[in-house]
């Protein structure tokens, strides 16, 4: 019977396909809590071993987090579960209060907003620094659109403003795999600039920079936040100091402590398991 | 040098002096070898007999399809070890065309049936066989053919995120699953004798001089424009995302692609356009067997554009001639020996010569 009334259903002269309902956009980022990321009772396993555990974790519009823990403490895998490249076991994650980040492709989350820079410094090697920022580009990134696609004057802008801010508009037709650690660094944060993202998430960003680099990428991410959302995961504790409001201790996959680089750095059980060794 | 500059206006490959090259080589051959054949009398020191002329323009098929492998394998790292099976489907749907050319000249004399199917004892032409009697039609699926597998086949793989050894090996069982079921008499493509015995295309005889050359410019201008849509797809910011596919597939998730579509195009295109040089090869040879779909055929396609030199188009085109060529006076002076010197080749290419015969040329002028 149920095939009888599916086939119904599938007759019924009043049904409207969903394919026929034009500009069907899809849901847009709303931020009318003031929340741009809720992370619910997050799981993950790995083979028994838990990397998240149960793990709690609220962002604010505008806001820029750090994010602290000894290896093994979650931190690359909270942000594998953001941008869907793990899913949990449990949990719920939402961006904004629209988005469900767990039925979101890869692409789907990148192109909703959320960009990242890997903790390894991950750019296309074979292509030129020009190059690299251009595919990062925010735009329309389907097959037919970018088969045809051609820079307009405003975009060649963008591109070039964007190779000022990270410093390289003298290397830009050069290969990107010819850069030293510290240049692929801020390639990578001139990619996320690019993609124009409500949300970054930036994994160990200082690493391998020389003090001069530290410092303006520390002036950089400070910069954006307030347009942006901005999550930073690291190790370096004078930099966290240098540019962090709030810090989210993780310990064992889940929230150990939260609030001010002082009042973090004073909790005993912090201490115990990080900061004190 | 005025022509190579015409068309550097035309397409978007400045700084591509190889691909300039290729069109002024193939432009050169495209007008010489008519001239040669139909203009200058035999027996002078320049004719080129039929026999050359038709197996200049079965290199010139097999080109187009390791061009459209170096798309694939070049440009996005996808390794078809199976992709003489859309190069032999087009061929089939050529052949099929041809088949029904025949009409009652064949062995048996049937209007409409095929030898080989009054040979099996059948009444009726099969479903799949309608239709093939018009031109237009079959055309149509040299591309369909190829195309709507390839887009089956790599709707599930690349939805699946099969890569690297994995694909190869599945590409590889789908071109022998192809041969093994185009060997069963019962497919209705001939069995183990496949289609031949052909007699003419489009009314004009295959065994007439001017229809053989007129075959060649076919295949000389199919490559061109096969080359031309190809570059053109390397040379936009689509061919920038399938090379960032190539080097770091999730990195160009995480930047908002999907991955799988652009795969999915590309591999499709590229088995239409291996359709296409089958379609070619097929009124050349005189015949189309499932030995083609063999898997050892796909692989010696990956050995020219090895040969040659992936990831620059006109590297293949330069590695399917020579090995060919090679292969023609090899297996000529002594048979025995081509799979060993063909083996042989493929080690010394790979081991000193990762970028092929052309990234030779190109680090000679590198150091000029």
């Amino acid at each position: 019977m149920s095939v009888m009334s599916r086939a119904g259903a599938l007759f019924d002269r009043s049904r409207v396909f969903d394919f026929l309902i034009e500009g069907q956009p899809p849901p847009a980022l709303d931020l009318k809590h003031n929340v741009i990321l809720y992370l619910e009772g997050i799981t993950v396993s790995f083979d028994g071993f838990r990397a998240l555990n149960d793990l709690n974790l609220y962002i604010e519009a505008g806001e820029l987090r750090c994010i602290i823990g000894p290896n093994g403490a979650g931190k690359t895998t909270m942000m594998d579960v953001i941008t869907g490249k793990t899913r949990p076991d449990a949990g719920s994650a939402w961006f904004g209060q629209r988005l469900n980040l767990l039925n979101m492709s890869e692409p789907e989350i990148a192109q909703a907003g959320i960009g990242r820079k890997f903790q390894k410094p991950t750019v296309f090697q074979e292509h030129t620094v020009f190059e690299n920022l251009e595919l990062a580009m925010a735009g329309d990134k389907s097959v037919w659109k970018i088969l045809f696609a051609k820079l307009t004057p405003q975009q060649r802008d963008r591109i070039d403003e964007v190779l000022g801010i990270i410093g390289l508009p003298d290397l830009r037709e050069q290969r990107a795999g010819s850069l030293s650690h510290g240049q692929k660094q801020w390639l990578e944060i001139g990619m996320l600039l690019m993609q124009e993202p409500e949300l970054l998430l930036v994994d160990e960003p200082v690493a391998g920079m020389t003090p001069q680099e530290t410092e303006r990428t520390a002036e950089l991410l400070v910069s954006l936040a307030g347009r942006h959302s901005v999550v930073v995961v690291e190790h370096d504790m004078d930099f966290v100091r240098s540019i962090a409001r709030t810090v989210t201790v993780l310990h064992e996959g889940s929230v150990l402590a939260e609030g001010s680089m002082d009042s973090v750095q004073n909790d005993p059980r912090v201490v115990e398991v990080y900061l004190g060794e | 040098m005025a022509a190579s500059s015409l068309l550097s206006r035309l397409l978007p490959m400045r700084d591509d002096r190889g691909s300039s090259a290729f069109f002024v080589v193939l432009l050169a051959v495209a007008v010489a070898v008519p001239i040669l054949h139909l203009a200058v009398p035999e027996g002078s020191a320049l004719h080129l007999s039929t026999y050359t002329v038709t197996l200049l323009g079965k290199y010139l098929s097999y080109a187009l399809l390791a061009v459209a492998l170096d798309l694939i394998w070049g440009y996005c790292g996808i390794l078809s070890l199976g992709h003489t099976a859309f190069f032999a489907l087009g061929g089939y749907a050529m052949g099929m065309y041809l088949m029904r050319q025949i009409g009652s000249r064949g062995v048996y004399g049937d209007p409409v049936l095929p030898d080989f199917m009054v040979f099996l004892d059948w009444k009726a032409l099969p479903w799949f066989w309608h239709g093939f009697d018009m031109f237009w039609f079959a055309m149509l699926m040299v591309v369909l053919a190829p195309g709507v597998l390839a887009y089956v086949f790599g709707w599930f793989a690349f939805r699946s995120r099969v890569t690297g050894v994995y694909l190869s090996i599945i590409t590889q069982a789908l071109t022998y699953a192809l041969l093994l079921a185009f060997f069963r008499n019962e497919m209705g493509f001939g069995g183990n004798n496949g289609l031949t015995d052909f007699k003419d295309l489009l009314g004009y005889d295959l065994q007439s001089s001017n229809t053989r050359v007129a075959l060649f410019l076919c295949t000389a201008i199919a490559l061109g424009l096969g080359y031309a849509a190809s570059r053109y797809i390397v040379g936009s910011r689509f061919g920038r995302v399938i090379e960032a596919v190539r080097d770091a597939e999730a990195r160009t998730r995480f930047i908002g692609y999907k991955v799988e579509n652009y795969k999915l195009w590309l591999f499709t295109f590229s088995a239409a356009l291996a359709g296409i040089a089958g379609a070619l090869y097929v009124p050349q040879v005189g015949i189309i067997n499932p030995g083609e779909f063999a898997p050892i055929n796909s692989i010696e396609v990956v050995v020219w554009v090895a040969i040659g030199g992936r990831g620059t188009l006109y590297g293949a085109v330069v590695g399917a001639l020579l090995v060919n060529y090679a292969k023609t006076v090899l297996t000529g002076a002594l048979p025995e020996i081509w799979l060993y010197a063909l083996g042989a080749l493929f080690v010394v290419v790979t081991v000193f010569l990762p970028q092929g015969i052309v990234g030779l040329l190109r680090r000679k002028e590198a150091t000029a």
